[in-house]
């Protein structure tokens, strides 16, 4: 049975980090910023599972149930002080994040 | 059946932080002081459990207690002691949600000691998320305020990103050496450096996403563009409970993977694979941009925001000396920093509360109105400068001899020059306390937990200034858990 090698998962990770890296960084939606990293983090997932089943370890396995449950979490708190902000100021765009600044 | 005894101080921390979050359920006097004093209360306990702690771990290694583990955990408790003495009025000012409150700093503190216990990737990095999500809650916990949504906003982005950035490079640590457990990934790397002489990009990637990872939770410039927002617009008790336990927790976790795993990598031998320089560079800017920034804030939490990035870096050459010494004397700055910062920040919040006001130039007379506070204010700014006979100047001195030892001398020089600039901002705040002329209408006097946090951290910072033994022996044990 032909597999695929490790290198395509390692380089598409690296793909979607930088997706992620660049998503945050260039939008201005609260909510679009988060799924970003969300990207960023799964990028992490799929290089530590392909290393995983390349080394045949479960190590990498039980990594990601775990980053998974953090990032459920990290979610889940971070999606609250989005409503909390969006109460505040009736807007979910960074730029209206301004009150202060050095 | 596993033997638990190593763990009991945690998990009687988690279990009294939900006796904490029931007891204000089922309590119907509106006051803050029922959770507050038990939470007081746990700290103190389970500052007494970690006393017969020992050698011990738990799992393979995944989690130990070694005296390291125990020094940087009686650190998270001082500083989660402090920051809920400096509560009580902002709990008591809040309508809903005060148990949890509570509860939040003490979930962050477990959170931080696991974070101080784990010799393992896992363990590592759920610690820093159990330490940085409670915290998130924290700095937006006043939702009512725009200001502290904005900052609970701006650390949850930063701090999410930050973790991403961590969480990858550790993955790719992983992929290298097949292993999660830190000695087993020292090992592991040596045995592929002998056999290949060469580690590859991969490793430098790894190394720098790690190193920026932690860096964002430490404030090190260019990563710190988070901490003075944050800092200013979070209740000022949070804010100095991120700005002492969290910063102290990015720290152990640096030491853990950097000191403890890397530290073949520490000098520029190795270049271009090796950390130490890299860091380096990183404590010289901090240290730079971080004095000389607070030179010119007005706003006294943003100003002690810039010092306490200063701070950071002052530690961060103590990580590059990456020595006995280092570890040691960087253990010791926490420690000192701890009592000068929350001792600091406690003020602020009480003069906050009743004056409404954070800005350095309603300190004006503050000496005559309230000659004890100022008193103390001036020796929490004398020590976090490093001022003779104070616990800061002791914890610099270490350092920086730590520094000079590991042939880094010309970040020694660089961190006395920067010291010399922070004097000014320093000074500032004292010269406002007590040389200007304008009359304060306030006297100020403190309730009694902030008027013990306060004397807590008075006593921290002129005891271990004068008599630094005891707690320098308990360092020197806490650097005796690395090898070099």
């Amino acid at each position: 049975m032909m597999t695929v090698p490790l290198d395509y998962y390692i380089i598409l990770s690296a793909f979607l980090f930088a997706i992620g890296a660049i998503g945050v960084v260039v939008s201005r939606n609260l909510i679009v910023m988060f799924m970003a990293v969300e990207i960023m983090l799964n990028a992490a997932n799929l290089a530590l599972i392909a290393f995983s089943r390349f080394l045949k370890l479960m190590d990498g396995h039980v990594f990601v149930f775990l980053v998974m449950t953090v990032a459920a979490a990290e979610a889940a708190v971070g999606l609250a002080i989005v409503i909390a902000v969006f109460r505040a100021r009736e807007s979910v765009n960074a730029d209206s994040l301004n009150l202060m600044k050095w | 059946m596993v033997n638990l005894t190593p763990l009991l101080p945690e998990l009687f921390l988690f279990c009294w932080a939900l006796v904490v979050l029931a007891s204000d359920l089922f309590s119907k006097r509106r006051s803050a002081s029922l959770p507050g004093y038990l939470s007081l209360a746990g700290l103190v306990i389970t500052g007494f459990l970690l006393i017969p702690a020992h050698d011990a771990y738990l799992w393979g290694g995944m989690f130990v207690s070694d005296p390291f583990a125990v020094f940087f955990k009686i650190i998270f408790l001082g500083a989660a002691f402090m920051a809920i003495g400096s509560s009580f009025g902002l709990a008591g000012r809040m309508t809903h949600h005060r148990g949890e409150y509570f509860t939040l700093i003490l979930f962050s503190t477990v959170g931080m000691m696991f974070l101080a216990s784990a010799k393992e990737l896992i363990t590592l990095y759920v610690g820093l998320e159990l330490t940085t999500i409670p915290l998130y809650v924290l700095a937006a916990y006043t939702k009512s305020s725009r200001a502290s949504t904005e900052a609970g906003l701006k650390y949850m982005i930063i701090g999410a990103v930050s973790s991403a950035v961590l969480l990858y490079g550790l993955s790719i640590i992983y992929g290298l050496t097949g292993t999660t457990f830190l000695q087993q990934i020292t090992i592991n790397l040596s045995i592929y450096w002998l056999s290949y002489g060469e580690l590859g990009p991969a490793f430098s990637i790894a190394l720098m996403a790690i190193l920026a990872g932690l860096a964002f939770k430490l404030a090190l410039v260019p990563f710190h563009m988070w901490a003075p927002d944050v800092y200013e617009g979070s209740p000022t008790p949070v804010t100095a409970f991120l700005s002492v336990g969290s910063k102290a927790a990015g720290l152990a976790a640096i030491v853990r993977i950097f000191v403890g795993a890397f530290i073949a990598f520490a000098t520029p031998v190795m270049a271009p694979r090796d950390w130490g320089s890299t860091l380096a560079v990183l404590a010289a800017i901090t240290m730079i941009v971080g004095n000389i920034v607070a030179i010119r804030q007005t706003n006294i939490k943003r100003m002690l925001a810039y010092s306490s990035i200063a701070q950071a870096g002052y530690i961060m050459v103590g990580v590059v000396a990456a020595s006995n010494l280092g570890v040691s004397a960087i253990s010791f700055y926490v420690f000192s920093y701890m009592f000068a910062n929350m001792g600091a920040f406690a003020i602020v919040a009480i003069i906050a509360e009743r004056t409404g006001s954070e800005q350095i130039a309603d300190l004006a007379g503050f000496s005559k109105s309230s000659p004890v506070l100022a008193g103390l204010m001036a020796i929490f700014i004398l020590s976090l400068a490093g001022i003779p006979p104070l616990a800061g100047f002791l914890a610099k001195y270490y350092v920086f001899a730590a520094a000079v030892q590991a042939g880094y001398t010309w970040l020694v020089v660089l961190a006395l020059l920067t010291s010399v600039i922070a004097y000014y901002y320093y000074a500032n705040v004292i010269r406002m306390m007590y040389l200007s002329a304008d009359p304060n209408p306030h006297h100020i006097v403190p309730s009694f937990p902030a008027g013990l946090v306060l004397a807590l951290a008075g006593i921290g910072v002129i005891l271990f200034g004068l008599m630094p033994e005891p707690i320098l022996k308990l360092a020197i044990a806490a650097a005796s858990s690395f090898v070099f």
